[in-house]
C-alpha cells in the first residue's frame, strides 16, 4: 500500500523516465528518419517533464511576484522552468537542423529509410 | 471583385467548385521513381548488422529504464517543500530579484540576468541551427537540378493564379492581431508570463501564415535574404554586445550605468527589456527562415 | 578591481562568438577564412599571456559572468593548465584552417564557406567555454553548440556520404546529450546546485552521510557515459571513422585533434570539481573507464590496419588515442590525470598534423585517398611527407617525439598498482607495436620512388600548409623534448582544482 502510495504521488517522474525509455529505443532502432526525429523530441521533452515536476512545491503559484510580496515560501522553483527553456530552444534547434538532413537526403536519394540511405551512399560516392 | 467572390464561396459550399489547386500540378513532371537498393553483399552486411544492433539496442534501453526507475525511489519526494533544490539559491532569486533585476517576472529575471551567459549561449545554438539550416537547403548548384527549379517556378506561378479569398480576408484581420499580441508578449517579458522566445515565436508564426496566404512574393517584397540575414546578426550582436557591457562590469565591479527602473513598469528592468526585443527578432526571424528555407530553400 | 588579466578568458570567448555571429555578413569565403584566422591567433596569444602570468604566479581564479558571485550568477574557472589548453587548442584550430584552406576551396561551395567559418569560430567558443566554465548547465549548452558546429563543418563537403555520416554523428551525439542532460537533472534535484563548487561541497556532505548513494553513483554514470559517447569512448566509437575520415582535410583536423577532446576535458574537470577523485573512485567509474580505455586503445589499432583510406586509418588511431587518455584517466589517480591531460595535448597536435599532411599529399593526387594512389607522392611536396613521418613516429612512440613522452608518463602513472600496472604496461607495448605495423608502411608508401613517367604538373606550392605543417612539427618535437614545464603547469592546477 505504501509503495502503491509513492508511486502515484512520482506519477510524473515515472511517466517522464518511461517517456525517456521510449524516446531513446526508438531514437537507436527507428529506420525512419522522420520518426527518429520524434524519438528525439519525446526523449527530450521527458527530460524537460521531469526537471518540471522537480520545480514543483505543493501549493505554490507560478514565479511571477504579484502584488509586490517577495515571500520565498509563496512561489514554485524558478530554476527548472529556466533550464527547461532553455533546453526547449536547444531541441527545436536541433530537430531543424535533423529535418534540414532528412529533407537533404530524401531529395537526393527519394527514401528516408536510413539503411537504405548507408547502403546508398557507400554505393554512390567511393572516394 | 466581392461578388466574384461570394460566387466561388456558394460554388466550395455547393461541392461544384472547379479543383483549381490541384490541377496544375497534374503536369508536374513525374515523381522520380523509388530505386529498390540492389541486393548486394553491402545489404547482405547492413541487414545482419542492423538485426545484432536492434538487439543489443533493445537491451541497453531496458536496462537504462530500470536503473533510471529504481533511482527514482531514492529521490526527493515529488512536491515537497524541503527538497534540496529548495536552498538559498532559490531563496535569492525569489526574495531579491526584484531589486536586483527589475523583473517581476523571476524566471526571465534568473534567466536574462543571473544566468544570462546560459541564455546566450542558447541563442548561439539558434543561430547556429539556422545557419546549418542555410547551409544544407539553400538553392546551390550541388542540391538543384533543372527538374527543381522548373517545379519551382511552376508552383510560383499557380501561387499567383490561385489567391483564396477566403483565406486572404481571414488572414488580412488575423496577422495583425497576431503580430501586436507577439510585440506585446515580447514587451512584457520581464511582467507577465512570455518574453523573447515565446513572443518571437508567435510573431513568426503571424509571418509564416501571411506568407501561405499572400503567396511568398509578397513576403519578399519587404523580407528579404539580405533583410534576414542582417537582422538576425544584428540582433545577436547587439545581444552579444550588451551582455559583454554587463558582463565586465559586473566581473569587474564597476558602476553599471543602466537604472533599473521601477518594477511593474513597461520600461524598467535595465538590459532585460532590450534583451527580450533582440531575442524576439531572432526567434521570429529564425522561425520564418526555416519555413522559406524548408519550403523553397530560397527567400 | 581585479586584475586586468582575469578578463581575458572572457573577451576570448565573446570575441569567438561574436566573430561567428559576424561571418556570413562577410563578402566572401577568403575574407572569412582570413578574419577566422586572426581571431585564432588572436585567442592563441592572449591565453599564451595568461598561461604564462598564471602558472608564474601558480594562481587560478573564477570569473563571475554577471553581477552576481557563484551560487546565484554563472561563473568561469581558470587555472593554469586551463589556459594552456586553450592557448593550445586555439593554436591548432588556426593552423588547420591555415592549412587547409586550398581543400577547402575545392570541397565547399563558395557561397557555403561563410558558414563553414562560423562554425569553426563557434567550435573554438565552444572549446573555450568548455575547458573554463564553472557551471554545469553553461556546459551543457556549449556541448550541444559543439555538437551543431561539429556536425556542420562534417557536412560542409556536400556528398552523400557525408551527409549519412553527419546523421550518425548527430544521433549519437543526441543520445549522449540526452543522458548528460538527465543525469544533470537528477543531480540538480539532488543537491540544489548548478556551479560546480557548491556541488562539490554538496557532494562531499552527502557522501560523507551515505545519503542519496544510488542516485548520485547513477549520475555519475549517465554524465560519464553520455560525454563518453560523445568523445567515441571504445564501444560508441561507430560514428568516428567516416564523420572524421570523410570531411575536408581542416574540419577533420578540428574534429579528430580538437573537438573530442573539449568533452573529455569537461569530463575531468566534472571529475575534480564536482564528483571529486575519492568519491569517483568510490563509485568505481574510473575501473570502467580503464577497461574501456585498454580494449579502444588495442581494439582501435587493430581496426586501423585494414584500412586503405588513408583519413579513415587516422580516424581509427584516434579512436586509439582516446583509449590512451581513457586508460590514464581510468588509473584514479593524480599521477594517471596528469598522464592524460599530457596525451590530450600531445594528440591534439599531432593528429592534425598527420590530417594536414595526408590532406596536402591527397591534393597532389586529385583529391585520391587510398594509400595505393598516395605512393611517393611525398617527393612532390617534401614538408607533407616530414610532417606526415614525424607525426607518425610521434605515434609509434620514438623517443624525443611528444607521444613516446605521453606513453612514458602513462607507464611511470601505471606503476604501483598491482592488476592494472601489469594490463596497463601490456596494452602500451601491444598498442605501440600496432602502432607501427600501420603507421610504418604508410610511410613507406608516400616516401616510395614515384614511377617513372608519372605526369608532375600539380606541384604548385601551398604557402599556408607549408607553414602550418611546420609550426605543428615543431610543436611535436618541442612538447616531446620539454615536457617538463608542461608537467609543471599541469601539476600546479591538479592541485589547484
Amino acid at each position: 500500500m505504501e509503495f502503491l502510495e509513492k508511486m502515484i504521488s512520482l506519477r510524473f517522474e515515472i511517466a517522464a523516465f518511461l517517456l525517456f525509455g521510449i524516446g531513446f529505443m526508438h531514437l537507436l532502432v527507428e529506420k525512419n528518419l522522420i520518426k527518429k526525429i520524434i524519438a528525439f523530441n519525446v526523449m527530450d521533452s521527458s527530460v524537460f517533464l521531469f526537471l518540471a515536476s522537480q520545480g514543483y512545491i505543493h501549493g505554490r503559484t507560478a514565479p511571477i511576484i504579484t502584488d509586490g510580496i517577495t515571500d520565498a515560501s509563496l512561489y514554485i522553483n524558478p530554476v527548472p522552468a529556466g533550464l527547461v527553456l532553455t533546453g526547449i530552444v536547444v531541441s527545436v534547434s536541433i530537430s531543424a537542423f535533423f529535418l534540414a538532413l532528412t529533407q537533404r537526403f530524401y531529395h537526393r536519394y527519394h527514401t528516408v529509410n536510413f539503411d537504405e540511405i548507408m547502403i546508398l551512399a557507400k554505393e554512390k560516392d567511393v572516394d | 471583385m466581392n461578388k466574384q467572390h461570394w460566387k466561388a464561396f456558394a460554388a466550395w459550399v455547393n461541392g461544384t467548385a472547379p479543383e483549381r489547386a490541384t490541377a496544375p500540378l497534374q503536369e508536374l513532371p513525374a515523381k522520380r521513381q523509388k530505386k529498390h537498393p540492389p541486393k548486394t553483399d553491402e545489404a547482405r552486411r547492413v541487414r545482419v548488422f542492423s538485426r545484432i544492433y536492434h538487439m543489443t539496442s533493445l537491451v541497453v534501453c531496458l536496462s537504462v529504464v530500470c536503473v533510471l526507475l529504481y533511482t527514482l525511489f531514492h529521490l526527493p519526494l515529488f512536491g515537497a517543500e524541503d527538497n534540496p533544490a529548495v536552498n538559498e539559491v532559490v531563496e535569492r532569486y525569489v526574495t531579491q530579484g526584484l531589486t536586483e533585476t527589475g523583473a517581476v517576472n523571476v524566471v526571465t529575471g534568473m534567466i536574462l540576468d543571473y544566468r544570462a551567459f546560459d541564455t546566450f549561449g542558447e541563442s548561439s545554438v539558434l543561430f547556429l541551427a539556422v545557419s546549418c539550416v542555410m547551409m544544407l537547403l539553400l538553392k546551390d548548384q550541388n542540391n538543384t537540378s533543372f527538374a527543381d527549379i522548373l517545379q519551382l517556378q511552376h508552383e510560383r506561378e499557380t501561387e499567383r493564379e490561385i489567391s483564396d479569398p477566403i483565406l486572404q480576408k481571414v488572414v488580412s484581420v488575423v496577422v495583425p492581431c497576431i503580430l501586436l499580441f507577439g510585440i506585446y508578449v515580447v514587451l512584457n517579458g520581464h511582467l507577465s508570463p512570455g518574453g523573447g522566445f515565446s513572443g518571437g515565436a508567435i510573431m513568426g508564426a503571424g509571418l509564416i501564415l501571411y506568407s501561405a496566404a499572400y503567396g511568398m512574393d509578397a513576403v519578399s517584397r519587404f523580407f528579404t535574404h539580405k533583410t534576414f540575414r542582417t537582422l538576425t546578426a544584428t540582433a545577436l550582436l547587439c545581444y552579444a554586445l550588451s551582455k559583454a557591457y554587463s558582463f565586465f562590469t559586473g566581473a569587474n565591479d564597476l558602476p553599471s550605468c543602466i537604472p533599473l527602473g521601477i518594477p511593474g513598469a513597461i520600461l524598467s528592468s535595465g538590459l532585460i527589456l532590450v534583451l527580450n526585443i533582440c531575442v524576439g527578432l531572432i526567434v521570429a526571424c529564425t522561425m520564418y527562415g526555416f519555413y522559406v528555407l524548408f519550403t523553397k530553400g530560397e527567400f | 578591481m581585479l586584475p586586468l588579466y582575469y578578463n581575458i578568458p572572457f573577451l576570448c570567448i565573446f570575441l569567438c562568438m561574436i566573430g561567428g555571429i559576424v561571418m556570413p555578413l562577410l563578402k566572401n569565403g577568403k575574407c572569412a577564412v582570413r578574419c577566422t584566422e586572426t581571431i585564432c591567433f588572436a585567442v592563441f596569444a592572449l591565453f599564451t599571456g595568461l598561461c604564462l602570468i598564471l602558472s608564474q604566479r601558480g594562481e587560478s581564479f573564477a570569473y563571475k559572468m554577471g553581477h552576481f558571485p557563484a551560487p546565484w550568477g554563472n561563473e568561469l574557472f581558470v587555472g593554469p593548465l586551463d589556459a594552456l589548453l586553450c592557448a593550445l587548442f586555439a593554436l591548432v584550430l588556426g593552423l588547420s584552417l591555415l592549412g587547409g584552406e586550398v581543400t577547402m576551396q575545392a570541397d565547399i561551395l563558395p557561397q557555403k564557406q561563410n558558414f563553414y567559418c562560423t562554425m569553426m569560430c563557434m567550435t573554438l567558443a565552444s572549446l573555450l567555454a568548455l575547458t573554463t566554465t564553472n557551471d554545469m548547465f553553461t556546459g551543457y549548452v556549449f556541448m550541444e553548440i559543439s555538437t551543431l558546429a561539429a556536425c556542420a563543418i562534417v557536412m560542409a563537403r556536400d556528398t552523400g556520404e557525408m551527409v549519412a555520416a553527419t546523421i550518425r554523428y548527430l544521433i549519437l551525439s543526441l543520445l549522449g546529450s540526452g543522458l548528460f542532460l538527465i543525469g544533470l537533472a537528477m543531480l540538480y534535484c539532488i543537491t540544489g546546485h548548478l556551479l560546480m563548487p557548491q556541488l562539490l561541497q554538496r557532494i562531499l556532505l552527502l557522501s560523507a552521510s551515505d545519503a542519496y548513494h544510488i542516485p548520485l553513483t547513477v549520475v555519475c554514470g549517465l554524465m560519464t557515459l553520455g560525454l563518453g559517447i560523445k568523445s567515441s569512448m571504445f564501444p560508441f566509437y561507430a560514428w568516428l571513422p567516416p564523420a572524421h575520415g570523410g570531411a575536408t582535410t581542416g574540419a577533420s583536423a578540428v574534429l579528430s585533434g580538437l573537438v573530442l577532446k573539449g568533452y573529455i576535458v569537461f569530463l575531468i574537470r566534472i571529475f575534480y570539481r564536482v564528483f571529486s577523485v575519492s568519491v569517483v573512485r568510490n563509485l568505481h567509474v574510473t575501473d570502467i573507464l580503464f577497461v574501456f580505455g585498454i580494449l579502444g586503445m588495442i581494439l582501435g589499432s587493430v581496426m586501423a590496419i585494414g584500412e586503405e583510406h588513408s583519413k579513415r586509418m587516422l580516424a581509427y588511431s584516434s579512436v586509439a588515442q582516446i583509449g590512451y587518455i581513457f586508460m590514464g584517466l581510468g588509473l584514479g589517480t593524480d599521477a594517471g590525470v596528469m598522464a592524460a591531460f599530457f596525451q590530450i595535448l600531445a594528440h591534439a597536435v599531432t593528429k592534425p598534423l598527420l590530417f594536414l599532411c595526408v590532406g596536402r599529399l591527397s591534393e597532389l593526387r586529385h583529391h585520391e585517398k587510398r594509400f595505393a594512389l598516395l605512393r611517393g607522392s611525398a617527393h612532390e611536396d617534401q614538408m607533407a611527407g616530414i610532417g606526415f613521418v614525424v607525426g607518425g613516429l610521434s605515434m609509434v612512440g620514438i623517443p624525443l617525439l611528444t607521444g613516446f613522452t605521453a606513453k612514458l608518463f602513462l607507464a611511470d602513472a601505471a606503476m604501483g598498482g598491482s592488476v592494472k600496472m601489469w594490463t596497463a604496461l601490456l596494452a602500451l607495448a601491444l598498442s605501440s607495436i600496432l602502432n607501427a605495423r600501420y603507421y610504418i608502411p604508410a610511410m613507406f608508401a608516400i616516401w616510395a620512388k614515384p614511377e617513372a613517367g608519372q605526369p608532375d604538373k600539380h606541384t604548385k606550392a601551398n604557402r599556408g600548409f607549408t607553414v602550418s605543417a611546420a609550426v605543428l612539427t615543431a610543436c611535436v618535437v618541442l612538447l616531446g623534448i620539454t615536457a617538463i614545464p608542461v608537467v609543471r603547469i599541469i601539476q600546479q592546477e591538479l592541485s589547484m582544482l
